[in-house]
């Protein structure tokens, strides 16, 4: 049987389909990879309870680890709820890489006027403004840049 | 042991996000500017999710699957409050109504983290989260359109006006209050709306909107026993058009 840290190698090949350059490990909706004797059970939890992406992803596990010869369950549930601060240090890097800006953490999130500012991914300054907690998707809020004038979406704390 | 107040629970928690996830969904596309327009279709893509989260909740407690229960009941089995099902209408009404279900929602769910049945705390402790960005929302517009201009404070004013005695019926009273409470799953209706009306007089109090006296109000019940207005079968016809076609087609 192969150990649980071959299949976790294996699953940074998933990637979110909404934003293609960060992986399910990275992103923290794999919440647990448990290797039995002739079983993998994957464990994973939605970042928002209505993100419509959750049975692809879903699809895409089973369908990564049936190419390597494997037939997970895979179990989806609120047991170990997706917070922003699961993503990784290499998720939020390649999150500002791709333009989004990274979620600060939820610690902060009760303190909603923290929210009212977010760093540029572009020039890295704070001269920037809120424009709506809701974007394209559930997970990403509108801002602005005032010196860069240009919008830019941030990953949401949560 | 007898799940009936828990699923009298979940089933009108589900119905109230189902049906207004549905109301705000009808904003798509229609919104007053283009940032509204994304709001309302977030928060409603929300809250249908949420109620899928909850019907799950039911299905394993033994109910039928979720789509069933959502696209096969008629208007009399829904336990929505009424203020749910109320048509849109203009703008300062549909704010008024996302204001004042949205804050209950989000101490509902609040409490609920709280709850002795483990499945239901523990989605409520994540539903918590994407709440606070929809009571972010509601009172960030309630208190600039609230202290705007003399027809942004009346549209609203009037709207709270029309909307309070529905949004009093989302504390009716449940058959199963007693039960909820000595369980430990829900600290009860009444509990809540004490919370309730503290969050809404300390945001309302921030403008130039009045808070009539609620004493004075007689709320509009009926709607967690199956009693509604003329609106929700329409809803309900309109929603469940599609999957009526075909109910076994695989999606």
């Amino acid at each position: 049987m192969v150990s649980k840290e071959q299949i976790l190698i294996w699953l940074e090949d998933v990637k979110d389909p909404e934003i293609p350059v960060l992986s399910l490990i990275d992103l923290g909706v794999i919440t647990e990879v448990v290797v039995d004797a002739d079983q993998v059970t994957v464990e994973m939890t939605p970042t928002f309870v209505g993100c419509p992406a959750m049975d692809y992803m879903k699809l895409e596990v089973e369908t990564l680890l049936k190419t390597k010869g494997i037939t997970p369950h895979v179990n989806i549930s609120f047991k170990k709820p997706w917070s922003s601060d699961l993503i990784s240090e290499k998720g939020k890097a390649a999150l500002k890489k791709y333009g989004l800006a990274p979620p600060p953490s939820n610690k902060v999130f009760t303190d909603l006027e923290i929210l009212e500012t977010a760093i540029c991914p572009s020039c890295d300054g704070d001269n920037t403004e809120m424009k709506s907690p809701f974007g394209p998707t559930l997970c990403r809020a509108l801002y602005y840049c005032h010196d860069c004038k240009e919008a830019f979406e941030q990953f949401k704390p949560l | 042991m007898d799940h009936t107040p828990l699923k009298e629970l979940l089933y009108k928690m589900a119905d109230d996000q189902l049906i207004l996830g549905h109301r705000n969904s009808e904003w798509t596309g229609m919104g007053p500017l283009l940032e509204e327009d994304i709001a309302f279709s977030s928060m409603a893509q929300d809250k249908v999710g949420q109620s899928l989260a909850l019907y799950t909740l039911l299905h394993e407690l033994g109910e039928s699957d979720p789509d069933t229960v959502a696209f096969t009941r008629n208007a009399n089995q829904f336990h929505n409050c009424q203020l749910v099902e109320l048509p849109n209408q203009e703008y300062d009404f549909s704010l008024i109504r996302h204001f004042l279900f949205d804050t209950a929602e989000a101490l509902r769910f609040e409490m609920l983290t709280r709850s002795s049945h483990q499945p239901l705390a523990q989605l409520a402790t994540k539903i918590r989260g994407e709440l606070r960005y929809h009571t972010l929302h509601a009172n960030t517009w309630i208190k600039q359109l609230g202290s705007a201009t003399p027809e942004s404070i009346s549209r609203l004013q009037k709207s709270l006006e029309y909307a309070l005695p529905f949004a009093l019926g989302i504390f009716e009273t449940s058959l199963y209050e007693k039960e909820l409470i000595a369980a430990g799953i829900f600290e009860g209706e009444q509990a809540l709306q004490q919370k309730w009306l503290a969050k809404i007089e300390s945001i309302l109090s921030q403008t130039s909107l009045q808070l009539p006296d609620l004493k004075l109000i007689q709320p509009i019940v009926g709607g967690r026993q199956g009693k509604h207005t003329e609106h929700l079968q329409p809803l309900l016809d309109e929603m469940s058009e599609v999957f009526k076609i075909d109910p076994t087609a695989e999606w």
